[in-house]
């Protein structure tokens, strides 16, 4: 998927978010040297294009008091796993929902979601009501909680760094 | 700051996404009975107190053109902080956890090209002697998470 230059000056002036202002997309044209219709033009196309997911609040979860989270893992029937994925990763209290690939014998689980609560017994809860959609299908599992975060840089446009 | 019941409705509406058009603040207050000025009002006071990360498109890295992927390596305790710190000098790590696992450190390559994952994971190897298992995603599922505000 390619962006081109316009595409691309409208991506780094709005990925660290829109002005708070009554006509946010007049305001980023204006900075980018394009008219407004023309920006949201393009930024409607991204849209339909998968390249914006949707416009949006970013909430801090850990404000909001969701200061616990563990990845949990699954070791789901393959057959299953598309299906079973899609409703797990539908529940709203998990952030990241993806299937990967396995590591045997040292990694036997291909399902992996992330799952936030107030506080380590609501992980642990929430995660029993994943067990209990995923059924049978499932065969082992286990829940990583995060001990330490050793580094944290923010995804950027590649090239924009 | 906390919170009141107008706050909580603004966040949540504001998560669920506001279609891209000339006066998205004035769309959100119309569905919320709030005029535009008291929407940019409550949404900028909420980012000021750090509720609010940020309000805009969210932007799929991958379809932009670069290249993700997860990875995980057995660290032994006792040189665990000085593989965090060679690992970390990449600059393509763009995050870094320590997990309780034996797979006990996670991170997240982002790099150009496809290839560059490749090579970096295979710098970090070399660098460090262990291995460095990758978990690409193969399959990425629709995201209905919400921040109940």
């Amino acid at each position: 998927m390619s962006l081109d230059p316009a595409d691309r000056a409208i991506v780094a002036e709005t990925q660290a978010g829109l002005p708070l202002v009554a006509e946010p997309y007049a305001a980023v044209a204006a900075r980018v040297g394009l008219t407004e219709a023309e920006v949201i033009a393009r930024m409607r196309e991204m849209c339909r294009r998968g390249v914006i997911r949707r416009v949006a609040a970013a909430p801090n979860h850990y404000r909001l008091g969701l200061t616990a989270n563990g990845m949990t893992v699954w070791d789901v029937d393959d057959a299953a796993a598309a299906d079973l994925g899609a409703r797990v990763g539908a529940l709203d209290f998990v952030s990241h929902c993806y299937l990967r690939p396995r590591a045997r014998p040292l990694w036997p689980y291909n399902l992996f979601a992330m799952v936030h609560g107030v506080s380590p017994d609501e992980v642990e809860a929430k995660r029993g009501e994943i067990a209990g959609l995923l059924g049978d299908a499932c065969r082992a599992s286990d829940t990583l909680y995060s001990k330490r975060i050793l580094k944290k840089t923010g995804l950027r446009l590649a090239g924009g760094r | 700051m906390t919170l009141d019941h107008t706050d909580s409705r603004l966040l949540n509406a504001l998560q669920d996404g506001v279609p891209i058009g000339p006066s998205p603040f004035a769309e959100v207050g119309r569905l919320l009975d709030l005029s535009q000025d008291e929407v940019i009002d409550r949404l900028s006071r909420l980012k000021a107190a750090g509720i609010v990360t940020r309000f805009g498109p969210f932007y799929d890295a991958a379809a932009m053109g670069g290249a993700f992927c997860l990875c995980a390596m057995e660290v032994p305790q006792d040189r665990f902080d000085a593989v965090a710190a060679q690992v970390n000098a990449h600059p393509e790590v763009a995050h870094n956890y320590e997990r309780g696992h034996r797979l006990n450190m996670w991170f997240v390559l982002a790099t150009e090209t496809e290839e560059r994952i490749g090579t970096a994971r295979a710098r970090i190897e070399a660098e460090t002697g262990i291995a460095v298992l990758a978990f690409p995603k193969l399959k990425e599922f629709f995201i209905g998470f919400r921040v109940a505000a």
